[in-house]
């Protein structure tokens, strides 16, 4: 999806303000936010690239106008309720509709440190040999899906060279509505700045970006 | 009086976002969906036990040991794994290493992809789009904004971090650093210079901020 989140090479958002000493949170509400989101995937059954695609799929405006705990609240929000896990009328009237649906387990405090030391690793058996080795050239497809996808827009139809071979990784384009993992070869892409930004970039720069095989054609 | 107005506008706002954080938390809970004792836990483990000190030991035994650098080459995960950090968005560890050549610098475009088992929650300036816009295209621009100054002959190596895979920087080992040990080494590394926005303090910029005896 060509939207908003989609930052990269864009102008003009002034400079980077680092805040010294800053807290983890800046209010408690977004610490509650944030434990929320984390906590409600369990019953949700919902993986991480959903979330992330929930979030980017708010409005244009709201997401950039609004701060990044509130775009995680907003996205949380939209996935319940496209789970049928809370309705409208609920969130207005802060009672409890009806019945709960069920859901097949939650996230227990007593789990909490052993749940997040595990993390959810995003490898995968391999079905097939990597089609791309370390040096090889390829060109990021000038594509523009509809939904989730992973592949940046500054990178579409620009040349660079494999640097690495992560293996092979659960495919967020898929995976993100519901159609399952389908696992491909993942690569780190070296692309020169040049070859990204122009003839002025820095001759020597470069960026690396982490680039799944469905994204690469070679060259 | 316009300034009072845009103070009491934004207060209010705030409030209405607590308001709802606050409305949902309690349907979930009521509903079953969310045990509260869960969500304090997931604030204290990541408020107070998961930083970027633990990113500061992991580069302080990069900089020591160089059996532990070479395992880091090879597999970081595991490598950081074996100092007790693990888990959610640091499951697949790269570290990158500076040198006088190379300079490493990691960003997420298009989210907030942060490796939390090293260096905790990140930032709201690594979250924005100032930071996500520029990193990519004016990365000289972005560390002057952290008033850092590279020899137009140094590399700039971007890491956008697009898939599941966590960059972890290696600053180079300042100068005149040669007797620490290696925790007072972890008190020069700070989570900018992990991320690529700021180097490692000497021990005498150490020293100037109380972190070094």
């Amino acid at each position: 999806m060509n939207g908003v989140h989609d930052l990269g090479g864009m102008q003009d958002f002034g400079p980077v303000v680092p805040e010294p000493d800053e807290p983890v949170f800046h209010a408690e509400w977004e610490r509650r936010a944030f434990a929320l989101t984390l906590a409600a995937s369990a019953p949700g059954g919902w993986n991480i690239d959903t979330s992330r695609h929930a979030r980017e799929s708010l409005p244009p405006v709201q997401y950039l106008s609004s701060t990044y705990y509130q775009i995680w609240y907003a996205g949380i929000v939209n996935l319940l309720r496209e789970n049928g896990l809370i309705r409208d009328e609920e969130l207005q009237s802060g009672e409890v509709a009806g019945n709960p649906k069920p859901v097949a387990r939650i996230l227990k405090a007593a789990d909490v440190d052993a749940a997040m030391g595990k993390g959810g690793p995003a490898d995968r058996a391999a079905d097939q040999p990597a089609a791309f080795a370390i040096g090889d050239r390829v060109r990021a497809r000038n594509i523009h899906p509809k939904g989730h996808t992973r592949l940046p827009r500054y990178a579409r139809g620009k040349t660079g060279e494999i640097a690495r071979v992560h293996g092979c990784h659960v495919f967020p384009d898929a995976n993100a509505h519901g159609l399952g993992e389908r696992p491909q070869w993942l690569y780190s892409v070296r692309f020169s700045a040049r070859e990204l930004w122009g003839e002025e970039a820095a001759g020597r720069d470069s960026v690396h970006i982490d680039l799944w095989e469905p994204y690469l054609d070679r060259v | 009086m316009a300034h009072d107005h845009h103070h009491d506008h934004e207060g209010s706002e705030l409030s209405e976002t607590a308001l709802r954080v606050r409305t949902l938390e309690s349907l979930l809970v009521e509903k079953g969906y969310v045990d509260p004792d869960a969500l304090d836990a997931l604030i204290d483990r990541y408020e107070n036990k998961v930083g970027p000190r633990n990113g500061a030991q992991v580069v302080a035994r990069a900089w020591s040991d160089p059996d532990y650098l070479k395992a880091l080459r090879e597999d970081a995960t595991a490598a950081i794994a074996a100092l007790g950090f693990t888990g959610r968005q640091g499951e697949h560890m790269v570290a990158v290493e500076n040198t006088p050549q190379t300079h490493n610098m990691v960003v997420c475009t298009l989210c907030s992809c942060y490796p939390w088992p090293v260096l905790g929650l990140p930032p709201v300036w690594y979250k924005s789009p100032p930071y996500r816009a520029r990193a990519v295209i004016d990365p000289r621009g972005v560390l002057a904004d952290f008033g850092v100054t590279l020899p137009e002959t140094t590399e700039i190596t971007v890491w956008d971090s697009t898939a599941e895979i966590r960059y972890l920087v290696i600053p180079m080992r300042p100068e005149g650093s040669r007797d620490l040990s290696e925790e007072q080494l972890a008190a020069l590394v700070t989570r900018d210079s992990m991320i690529g926005t700021g180097l490692a303090l000497s021990p005498a910029e150490a020293r100037a901020k109380g972190l070094l005896q």
